[in-house]
C-alpha cells in the first residue's frame, strides 16, 4: 500500500511534529522580521497560536495590545498582566478568574536587553511545560525582532552611507575651475562673470541638502554646467557630445550618480592625452529602464585596476566609479551595478541602467 | 482597386516605421547649445504621441463602418473615446504623473503596498492589452485582403511581425517622435481624401443619406430602436468608453514622459483637442459612405468603407492614389497602436513572471514582446470577424471595470485597502472579462442576455466599485501604513516645495 510507505518516508511522528513546528515558525517569521507593530502582529499571531497550541494568544507592545487570536478576554485585563511582566522582565503565571480561561502565562519580548512587549497566553490549565513553551516562543519572537532591528539599522547605515558618499565633488575640480575663471577676469570679464554664475549654480546643486534622488533632467543640467566650466579650462581640446532621448528625462535616479562618471571621462579622456579628447554622453530609452553611457576615447585603463577600484581599493584614482557603483547597487539591487568596458589605449565606456520605477526610490 | 499603389503605400509605411524606430530621431548636439529644458518632451509632442498611439484601427476604420451600418447612435463611440480623456484630465492625469508610476501595476503597488495586488494588476494589463491587440491584427488582415487580395491571415501576420521586430530589436527608442508622426500621418491620410470626396459630393448636388435609401431612423439617435434594450446598450457604451480610457496600459506610460503633473494636465487638454478634430473625419466618411456605398452596410466588410470611397466616388488614378493614402494611414494606425501596446505588455510581462532572473532583463523584455504578440495574433486568426470597433469596446469595458475603480478610489479615497483593491479588480475583471469571453464563444443573438454580455460595463463597473468599497471598509484595520504620505505625494502641486517622500 502506498500511504504507509509515503508516511514512513516522511519520518517518524516526532520528525513530522518537528517539521510542522518549523514550518509554522517559518510562516510567522516574515511578518515579525518587519518589526513589532499592529500589522505584523496581526499577521503573525495565528501562527504563534498554532505553535503554542493554546486557545488564546495576545501580543502587546509596552503600551497596548497589538493583536489577539482565539477566545479573547478584555484588552485592558490583558494589558494589565503584560505591564506587570514588562516591568519585571521575566515570565510569570497568573490566575485570571474573570477571563474565559482561568490561567494566563505572560512572557516578555526583548530586543537587545530592552523589553519591547509581551506574549500573553490564556489556557484552561497551567503547567510548567506550557510556561517553558511560552518562554521559548517569546525568545524566538524576540530573536526575529532583533533581526528586524538589524535590518532597520542596516537600512539606516545604507542611508548614512548614501549621504556620506554623495557630497564627493572633487576638490581638484573646485580649484581648477576657480583657476580657469581667474584667468579670464582681466581678459574677458564678461565671460568670467558668466562662468562664476555657472560655478555658483553647479555648487548649489551639488551641495544641496534635501533628498537622495533627483531627475535625470536635473542631473544633466548640472553636468552641462560642469562641462561649461571644464571647457573654459581645456578650450578646444575637449569635445563633448550629448544625446538624450527625451523620454528618459523624467527618470528618477540617485543624486550625483552620472556627474562623477562624466568627470572621470573628462579626466581620463583628456588629462593623460596630448591632443584633444572626445566625451560622449548618451541616455536612451530601453522599455522599463533608462540606459546611460559615458564614453571617452582617452588612455583607457587596465581592467584589473578598474576591478580593484570598483572593489573599493583607495590606491586607485577612480574613486568616483566605485562610489557610483556602490550606490546604484544599494538603491536598485546587485543587478544594477555600473558596467565598465576598457583596455589600455582603447578608451573607456561606462554604462548605467536605471529602472524607471523602483519602489521606494520614486519622486 | 489598383493593388500596386496600395502595396507601395503599405510598404512605405512599414519601412518608415521600422526606419524611424531603428535609427530614431536622435538629435545630438555639442555642449555649447545643449540645454536640457528645451529638449524635454513638450506637451504638444507628447499629446500628438498619445493621439498617434490611441487612434487605432477602431477609430480609423471602425467608426465609419459602424456609422455606415447603424447610423447616429454610433456617434457615441468617438464621443466616448474623446470624453474618456476629459475624465482622465479631471480625476487622474496630474496625480498619476506625480505618483511616479511607470505602469498600472507600479501605481497599484505605490498605493496599496501589496505584491498580490500588483500581480492581479499585471494580469489585467495583459488581458486588456490582448483584447486591444486582437482587433488591430484582424483589421490589418481585412485591409490587406481588400486592397491586394492577399489571404486574410497575411496582413495580421505582417503587422505582428513588424511590431515584434521593432520592439525586439530595441527599435522603439524614440517612440514619442514615431507616435507623434503617426498621428499627423493618420490625420492627413483621412483629411486629404475627404477634401476631394466633399468636392465630388458638392458637384453631385449634395445628395443626403435619406435620398440614397437610408431611413429617417438612421439619421436620428435612438430612433431605430426605442426599447429600453437600446437605451441600456447606449448607457453601457458611454460608461465603458468614458471610464475605460484611463485603464489602457499604453496611456499611463505616456504620462510618465511628462516632466510633472501640470504638464500632464496640459498634455491631456491638447489630446482632447487633437482627438476631437480627428474624430470629425471618420464620421464624415460614414455619412458620405451611406450615400455612395450603402450596399456595404451590415455586411462583414463595412469596416473598409473608408478605403472604398475614393474608388467609388472619384475613381481613376486619383481615386487609386487617394485609396493608397488611406491604406497607408490604416497601416499607420495598426502599427502605432500595436507597437505601443506591445511595448507596454512586454514591460509588464518582463517585470512579472517571465523569469527575469533566468533570462536577464533585456532578454525578458524580448520574450515578453513575443509572448505579448503571439497570443492575440492566434486569437485574431482563430476567431470570427467581429466589427473592429466593437471588439475594441471589450478592451474598454474590462479596463473601465478594473483600473477605473482602482485609479479613482486609489487617488481620491484614503480608505482603500489592498484587499479591497484586489477584490474589486477581480470582481470587475472576472465579470467583464467573462462576459467578453461568453460573447465571443456564444456568437450573437438579439436578446437581453446578449446585450448584457456584449456591453457589460453598465453593470460591471458599479459592481467593481461596490466590491472595492465594501471590502475596503471591511478591512480597515489593514489600511496601508503609508497612505498619508502617498496622498500628499499624489495631490500636492509641484510648485509647493515639500518633502515628497524621496526616501
Amino acid at each position: 500500500m502506498r500511504t504507509p510507505w509515503s508516511r514512513r518516508s516522511l519520518g517518524s511522528a516526532e520528525d513530522r511534529a518537528t517539521y510542522e513546528t518549523l514550518h509554522t515558525a517559518s510562516l510567522a517569521a516574515p511578518a515579525l522580521r518587519r518589526g513589532l507593530d499592529e500589522d505584523s502582529a496581526e499577521k503573525a499571531i495565528k501562527h504563534l497560536r498554532a505553535l503554542l497550541g493554546v486557545p488564546s494568544v495576545a501580543l502587546t507592545d509596552t503600551e497596548r495590545v497589538l493583536a489577539t487570536d482565539g477566545a479573547r478576554g478584555r484588552r485592558t485585563d490583558v494589558m494589565e498582566l503584560a505591564r506587570e511582566v514588562i516591568s519585571a522582565g521575566t515570565t510569570q503565571a497568573f490566575s485570571t478568574p474573570r477571563s474565559p480561561y482561568p490561567h494566563a502565562i505572560v512572557a516578555p519580548l526583548s530586543v537587545e536587553d530592552a523589553v519591547v512587549g509581551a506574549v500573553v497566553v490564556s489556557s484552561p490549565a497551567a503547567s510548567a511545560g506550557l510556561a517553558r513553551t511560552t518562554t521559548e516562543v517569546a525568545r524566538w519572537v524576540s530573536s526575529q525582532l532583533e533581526l528586524a532591528e538589524l535590518d532597520k539599522s542596516r537600512t539606516a547605515l545604507m542611508e548614512a552611507e548614501l549621504r556620506a558618499l554623495r557630497a564627493q565633488i572633487s576638490p581638484h575640480f573646485v580649484y581648477n575651475s576657480l583657476g580657469a575663471i581667474a584667468s579670464f577676469v582681466r581678459t574677458d570679464p564678461e565671460r568670467a562673470r558668466e562662468l562664476l554664475l555657472e560655478f555658483a549654480d553647479f555648487t548649489r546643486y551639488s551641495f544641496r541638502r534635501h533628498g537622495e534622488f533627483t531627475t535625470l533632467a536635473d542631473e544633466l543640467r548640472s553636468i552641462e554646467r560642469y562641462l561649461v566650466l571644464e571647457k573654459a579650462r581645456f578650450g578646444d581640446r575637449l569635445h563633448v557630445t550629448v544625446q538624450v532621448a527625451p523620454e528618459v528625462l523624467s527618470v528618477t535616479l540617485p543624486f550625483l550618480s552620472i556627474q562623477p562618471l562624466v568627470e572621470n571621462a573628462v579626466r581620463h579622456g583628456l588629462e593623460r592625452k596630448a591632443g584633444g579628447g572626445n566625451v560622449v554622453v548618451i541616455a536612451r530609452d530601453a522599455g522599463n529602464e533608462a540606459v546611460i553611457t559615458v564614453e571617452d576615447d582617452g588612455a583607457g585603463e587596465d581592467p584589473d585596476r578598474v576591478r580593484r577600484a570598483l572593489a573599493g581599493d583607495p590606491s586607485t584614482d577612480s574613486v568616483g566609479l566605485g562610489n557610483v557603483d556602490e550606490r546604484m547597487r544599494t538603491v536598485y539591487g546587485n543587478a544594477y551595478g555600473i558596467v565598465i568596458e576598457t583596455a589600455p589605449g582603447a578608451g573607456t565606456k561606462v554604462s548605467v541602467r536605471v529602472p524607471k520605477y523602483a519602489p521606494g526610490a520614486a519622486r | 482597386m489598383n493593388s500596386s499603389y496600395a502595396a507601395v503605400a503599405v510598404t512605405v509605411v512599414a519601412l518608415l516605421t521600422l526606419g524611424i524606430g531603428l535609427f530614431g530621431l536622435r538629435i545630438s548636439r555639442t555642449t555649447s547649445d545643449f540645454y536640457v529644458a528645451s529638449r524635454s518632451v513638450s506637451p504638444l509632442w507628447n499629446s500628438s504621441a498619445i493621439g498617434g498611439e490611441y487612434l487605432s484601427a477602431a477609430s480609423y476604420l471602425g467608426i465609419a463602418g459602424l456609422v455606415l451600418t447603424l447610423g447616429a447612435d454610433m456617434l457615441w463611440f468617438p464621443v466616448g473615446w474623446t470624453a474618456g480623456y476629459l475624465v482622465l484630465l479631471a480625476f487622474v492625469a496630474a496625480p498619476l504623473r506625480r505618483s511616479g508610476a511607470y505602469t498600472l501595476p507600479d501605481f497599484t503597488q505605490i498605493r496599496v503596498q501589496s505584491s498580490v495586488a500588483r500581480a492581479v494588476a499585471s494580469v489585467l494589463v495583459v488581458v486588456i492589452g490582448w483584447l486591444y491587440l486582437m482587433p488591430q491584427f484582424q483589421g490589418a488582415g481585412l485591409v490587406l485582403h481588400t486592397v491586394t487580395g492577399a489571404p486574410i491571415w497575411a496582413g495580421s501576420v505582417l503587422v505582428a511581425a513588424i511590431v515584434v521586430v521593432n520592439v525586439v530589436s530595441g527599435g522603439m527608442r524614440s517612440i514619442t517622435f514615431v507616435q507623434a508622426f503617426q498621428y499627423w500621418l493618420k490625420l492627413t491620410a483621412l483629411l486629404v481624401p475627404l477634401v476631394f470626396l466633399l468636392h465630388a459630393w458638392t458637384e453631385d448636388g449634395r445628395p443626403t443619406p435619406t435620398g440614397a435609401g437610408a431611413s429617417e431612423a438612421w439619421l436620428s439617435p435612438m430612433a431605430a430602436d426605442t426599447t429600453s434594450l437600446a437605451l441600456y446598450g447606449t448607457y453601457s457604451l458611454i460608461v465603458a468608453t468614458f471610464l475605460g480610457t484611463m485603464g489602457l496600459p499604453h496611456v499611463v506610460v505616456r504620462f510618465y514622459t511628462n516632466p510633472d503633473g501640470r504638464a500632464a494636465r496640459r498634455t491631456t487638454l491638447i489630446v482632447l483637442a487633437l482627438l476631437g478634430a480627428f474624430y470629425l473625419l471618420p464620421t464624415a466618411y460614414g455619412v458620405i459612405g451611406r450615400v455612395y456605398a450603402g450596399d456595404l452596410a451590415g455586411t462583414g466588410s463595412s469596416d473598409i468603407v473608408v478605403l472604398e470611397l475614393p474608388l467609388r466616388v472619384i475613381g481613376g488614378t486619383l481615386g487609386d492614389v487617394l485609396g493608397a493614402l488611406l491604406t497607408a494611414g490604416a497601416f499607420a494606425a495598426f502599427l502605432s497602436t500595436s507597437s505601443g501596446l506591445t511595448m507596454s505588455l512586454a514591460g509588464v510581462l518582463a517585470q512579472g513572471s517571465l523569469g527575469r532572473r533566468a533570462l536577464g532583463p533585456v532578454a525578458a523584455v524580448r520574450a515578453g514582446a513575443v509572448v505579448g504578440t503571439v497570443f492575440p495574433l492566434g486569437l485574431a486568426l482563430a476567431s470570427d470577424q467581429i466589427a473592429v470597433a466593437s471588439s475594441v469596446g471589450f478592451a474598454f469595458a474590462v479596463a473601465a471595470s478594473t483600473f477605473c475603480p482602482l485609479l479613482v478610489l486609489g487617488i481620491w479615497w484614503r480608505r482603500l485597502t489592498a484587499a479591497g483593491a484586489i477584490a474589486g479588480m477581480l470582481a470587475g475583471g472576472i465579470g467583464a472579462g467573462g462576459a467578453v469571453v461568453a460573447t465571443i464563444v456564444r456568437g450573437s443573438d438579439d436578446g437581453w442576455l446578449d446585450l448584457l454580455l456584449s456591453r457589460p460595463a453598465a453593470w460591471s463597473v458599479p459592481l467593481a466599485f461596490a466590491v472595492m468599497v465594501l471590502v475596503s471598509l471591511a478591512t480597515q484595520h489593514r489600511r496601508p501604513s503609508n497612505v498619508a504620505r502617498t496622498m500628499v505625494r499624489l495631490h500636492t502641486p509641484e510648485r509647493l516645495r515639500l518633502d515628497r517622500a524621496d526616501r
